[in-house]
């Protein structure tokens, strides 16, 4: 079998668009990937649509009325904050069975503002503030509180992570936030849910990303020079463990994954060059750095203090501003990654290239749970 | 509600709130009697071991260890903050997640692991007919 490509991928700039349609914003990100990728929509053999929001609206057929209606299989996903990272999985998957020599993957999403999650919607009474609290905001302190009492990991450590994403934001023309965030800044800002600050949370906005996925020969037949190659795919959901009920394992599924991907590329950890993953909030971004194997087990701390994730680190994560700054339009998100570490790997990253980058991973989770990781490397 | 309740009596916040009546309410495990994996409610098969139709209903222990929490300084419209969101690990098996009372909602007031009681009290909200519920809580352990 052979590889996939990743021949044209683009995102739209994430911000607030009330005034404009969610399929205008899919339709948006479309045409830029694939104008990125030299190609049209009479080339497209099939679609993929990552969108939550409105998973019930066929949005991918929407979009193609928007930009080229012509009869391709089209399939609508949903899979949480995995959303759009699971539709261009789809799509890869159609492409490695031999099925589809060049394919798309859009992720979309207009999101209103405020705070997501709470109790489910059981009858009765409200359980939010009763029995707990399921925000998200909570829920992933809860989890860094974990790792706190494994490692002792401090309120500060949890906080230098959304200065460090907040600075590079500043050199991504295309997040929604460009601005520095001094450690007290983020500290003193109001507290959501402890320790997670406002600071710490990631932005609600809307956005959209897009890629063309082809084969390998066609890759060779277009010869662009830019086609980055998408060397391992890896979905995982949370398997049984004994706090699932009560305490999403987001760690758990995030190691399976890695563990599948790093097998399927052929790489370790040690291999990678820069690294995309899911900072919804700051407490989060610590645990992956160990979940991801980019240290041992209760290093993760000592990893923010001595800047080996920064810009100019050991190994650079979330230099797109992360959803802490970039923002989080759940079902654009997953793509937007991958649209970050392959402009790396083209080396058209402009300020924030991590410079010399062969290898990338993405890394998203969805609560419910799913993981979607990616590992992609430059082109040949 | 799984459970038929006198309509003029408080209700369980949650199913798995049991209110005998003439003796204390208490929270209902469902254990998988092959690998003993403990959840609340009812499953089809054991999401460990696949098990099926092999679940014993158990009392779940009145005394846990706080696992994890946090501070919910920002919640929904009309949820009272701050307060203690916190995950319980009881004695013997079974977690589950609540408010943590009787503490100060401050980091430096609520200790990793220490020893916790869970009791039950009036949810202090009704629902849209005006019922009353029973819920539980949990407080440091004397």
């Amino acid at each position: 079998m052979g590889d996939v490509y990743i021949q044209g991928v683009d995102m739209i700039r994430f911000g607030r668009f009330p005034d404009r349609s969610l399929t205008s914003l899919g339709a948006e990100a479309a045409l830029l990937a694939l104008d990125d990728a030299g190609l049209n929509m009479g080339d497209i053999q099939a679609a993929w649509c990552g969108n939550l929001g409105q998973a019930g609206g066929m949005v991918g057929q929407r979009i193609l009325q928007e930009i080229g209606q012509t009869g391709i299989p089209v399939v609508n996903v949903a899979n949480a904050c995995a959303t759009g990272a699971t539709a261009f999985r789809e799509a890869w998957m159609g492409v490695k069975a031999g099925l589809y020599d060049v394919v798309l993957a859009v992720g979309v999403e207009q999101m209103g503002r405020g705070l997501l999650g709470g109790a489910g919607g059981s009858k009765g009474i409200s359980k939010e503030g009763l029995l707990g609290s399921g925000i998200m905001p909570c829920v992933f302190a809860e989890a860094g509180v974990e790792h706190t009492r494994s490692y002792g990991t401090t309120f500060e450590q949890f906080a230098q992570v959304s200065v460090k994403n907040h600075h590079h934001s500043t050199m991504n023309s295309k997040a929604m936030y460009q601005k520095e965030t001094p450690l007290e800044d983020v500290m003193g800002a109001e507290m959501i849910s402890y320790p997670n600050t406002k600071l710490m949370c990631s932005v609600n906005v809307d956005g959209a990303a897009a890629a063309v996925l082809v084969s390998e020969k066609k890759a060779r037949e277009l010869g662009s020079g830019r086609a980055v190659k998408v060397r391992a795919s890896a979905l995982t959901s949370d398997p049984y463990s004994d706090r699932d009920l009560v305490m999403p394992d987001i760690n758990t599924c995030t190691r399976n994954a890695a563990a599948v991907a790093y097998e399927m590329a052929g790489v370790g950890p040690d291999d990678l060059d820069l690294v995309e993953l899911h900072d919804c909030f700051a407490t989060a971004e610590i645990l992956h750095y160990e979940n991801l194997g980019l240290c041992k087990d209760g290093d993760a701390g000592r990893l923010i203090d001595e800047g080996e994730t920064a810009l100019g680190g050991r190994i650079p994560v979330n230099v797109s501003g992360g959803l802490l700054s970039k923002g989080h339009p759940l079902g654009a998100t997953g793509i937007a990654n991958i649209y970050e570490v392959s402009t790396h790997l083209r080396g058209e990253a402009g300020a924030r290239q991590v410079e010399g980058a062969r290898l990338g991973l993405t890394h998203v989770i969805g609560l419910g749970s799913a993981c979607a990781i990616h590992v992609l490397e430059k082109p040949a | 509600m799984s459970e038929k309740v006198e309509s003029s009596g408080p209700l369980p916040a949650v199913p798995y709130i049991k209110l005998p009546e003439g003796a204390d309410p208490y929270l209902e495990g469902q254990k998988c009697s092959s690998c003993g994996a403990m959840y609340l409610g009812q499953r089809m098969a054991c999401g460990k071991c696949f098990s099926r139709d092999k679940f014993e209903a158990v009392k779940l222990s009145d005394h846990g260890t706080l696992h994890v929490f946090s501070i919910v300084h920002r919640s929904f419209p009309g949820v009272e903050v701050p307060f203690v969101s916190a995950i319980v690990d009881l004695e013997g098996g079974g977690t589950v997640k609540g408010n943590l009372v009787g503490v100060d909602p401050t980091p430096d007031s609520v200790e990793l692991g220490m020893p916790v009681e869970v009791f039950f009290d009036d949810a202090g909200r009704k629902d849209s007919d005006g019922n009353s519920y029973v819920s539980y809580f949990f407080r440091p352990a004397a």
